[in-house]
């Protein structure tokens, strides 16, 4: 039977402009699971909460924009409502380019629901007026 | 025309809003701002990627959802503004201020003002400032410009980039263009670290899997009408090309993220002082310049690295310089200079105006290099009015130190603030 490795990794956290070094204790489990054992040099609680997420289930909010038709801007910033899996960025990004709105667009407004099946939503960050 | 406003607010950015905010607040009603682009907001309306308000609302916004929470707020308290408006002099006078603005509604303005908040940000370095040889071909732009492109115009500036910087808007436009379907070949910096946040080599570019090399950078830019590659060469400590080291990178795209520097024109051109280190105007404790008067917040006084942090200096201009209309404010000859010492560049504000405090005052400052497991040391005259412990200290990373109203008042004479190696500290 294979033993729990435990490897001690330097990770950065992105939580906030912070950017704290901090090192995290990883144990490996023969199945391959990763889990974090202790997480030492973060500045706060959410360093520890972030190294957890990221080893096992990384995510991010992806923030881009999508094409306005008959808006006084040709393009509207939007972002996912919640976190999308780091790994499906790219694929989320296909449908987001694909897609458009019609002015009047408002801050808030769901431009596309369920992206790529997350569950997730993309909403505007700004009001585009009508031409 | 000839208008007269109690505070005229040159630039309606994150800066500009704050100010006029705070000061309607403070108790003064006639305020008008002044901005050159179509809407207020300034460059956050392009910075579309998520992390801003954290410190100063404690939840993540987007640059764009930062704006508006002050935009509305601007509308909410009636805040007078024009848009498409370019401001071309500030003249100082005694009393009062005269600012030239010219727009195609209200044509030639004469607006006179009691008191100017300079809040008119920064540009980016560009490539005359770097003098990199080479043709000139289309395709070279600025980190910045390139973000405008894609954010608010909606196209992209090319297909294969390499970036020649690592500030944070070079590292944010990293991953904006990857997303976009762009190919980003190389992340180049001179310097052997990164100017920019480390959250962001982390987000941008590290996860993205895009090459980062420090310690680089771009000797020659190829291609006639368009940009057809770069050829980037390692560098010495001495940021010297080291010869047999150059590569060429295919590429139709070059963006520079090299620097930003405080827009100081219209500061210049009225006489206000500028601190060489900084290039923004010296400023005192109430964000005021050496013109009575005149106040300076935000990137034009010296580059934050966070937005949060421009509002918090920039509703401190604009709170003083309601109090200065009012009459609140009154210079009382004394003058408290506050020094960079060892290892510090620079700090703001430069000089404390009154050796009486109502509250702590905050000094910002940066560090000339990286250094561990240092003191951050206040002093005056042979007294240490604070040492605090700093694991890291870092040029890309701002300081900021606050002085208690007992510990300005024990000050024999002028602050230095400087970063103590451990041995240099007296036990």
């Amino acid at each position: 039977m294979m033993e729990n490795t435990i490897e001690k990794i330097p990770l950065t956290c992105i939580i906030c402009p912070m950017g704290c070094s901090m090192e995290v204790t990883v144990e490996t489990d023969a199945s391959g699971h990763k889990k974090v054992t202790g997480v030492k040099d973060n500045g706060c609680k959410r360093g520890e909460q972030y190294a957890a997420k990221e080893l096992q289930n990384p995510t991010r909010t992806l923030t881009t924009t999508i094409k306005v038709e008959g808006g006084v801007l040709p393009v509207v910033p939007v972002k996912t409502a919640g976190e999308v899996p780091k790994a499906s960025l790219l694929q989320c990004m296909e449908v987001v380019r694909r897609a458009s709105c019609k002015a009047p667009v408002k801050r808030g407004d769901i431009l596309l629901y369920d992206l790529l099946g997350t569950g997730i939503n993309v909403i505007a960050c700004a009001d585009v007026a009508k031409v | 025309m000839e208008l007269k406003y109690d505070i005229v607010v040159i630039g309606g950015g994150p800066a500009g809003m704050a100010a006029a905010i705070a000061a309607k607040k403070a108790g003064t009603d006639s305020i008008l701002i002044l901005e050159r682009d179509t809407r207020i907001g300034g460059i956050l309306l392009q910075c579309i990627h998520n992390g801003f308000g954290l410190h100063y609302f404690g939840e993540e916004l987007t640059g764009p959802e930062y704006a508006a929470r002050f935009s509305d707020e601007v509308e909410q308290l009636g805040i007078e503004y024009k848009t498409d408006t370019m401001v071309l002099e500030v003249e100082k006078g005694e009393g009062s201020h005269s600012v030239t603005a010219i727009n195609t509604v209200d044509g030639l303005m004469k607006i006179t003002a009691k008191a100017v908040v300079l809040a008119t940000g920064c540009r980016e370095r560009t490539r005359g400032a770097l003098i990199i040889p080479g043709t000139r071909p289309a395709g070279i732009f600025t980190a910045g410009a390139a973000q405008r492109f894609v954010n608010i115009d909606g196209y992209m500036p090319g297909r294969k980039v390499v970036i020649l910087g690592s500030g944070d808007i070079g590292l944010i436009m990293a991953r904006r263009l990857t997303l976009e379907g762009a190919e980003v070949k190389l992340v180049c910096e001179v310097m052997p670290f990164s100017s920019g946040l480390r959250r962001n080599i982390v987000q941008c570019v590290e996860n993205f899997n895009i090459p980062l090399k420090f310690s680089h950078t771009i000797v020659k830019i190829h291609g006639k009408e368009r940009v057809e590659g770069v050829t980037v060469a390692a560098v010495d400590s001495n940021r010297k090309p080291i010869a047999g080291t150059e590569e060429f990178i295919e590429c139709d795209t070059l963006l520079l993220s090299v620097g930003l520097i405080p827009e100081n024109e219209i500061a210049s051109g009225c006489k206000i002082a500028i601190d060489s280190a900084t290039s923004g105007p010296v400023v005192n404790e109430h964000m005021q310049s050496s013109v009575p008067g005149i106040f300076a917040c935000g990137n034009t006084v010296h580059v934050h690295d966070l937005v949060d942090f421009v509002t918090a200096e920039s509703l401190r201009a604009g709170e003083n310089a309601a109090k200065y209309v009012q009459g609140k404010i009154t210079a009382n000859g004394e003058k408290i200079i506050l020094r960079p010492g060892n290892r510090v560049r620079y700090t703001v504000p430069q000089y404390i105006e009154s050796r009486t405090q109502d509250g702590n005052v905050s000094i910002m400052f940066r560090v000339t290099d990286v250094y561990k497991d240092v003191y951050l040391e206040v002093s005056s005259g042979n007294e240490v009015l604070k040492s605090v412990r700093k694991k890291v200290v870092r040029p890309g990373e701002m300081q900021v130190v606050e002085l208690a109203p007992d510990q300005i008042k024990s000050a024999s004479g002028d602050i230095t603030v400087s970063i103590q190696l451990p041995q240099e500290v007296a036990e």
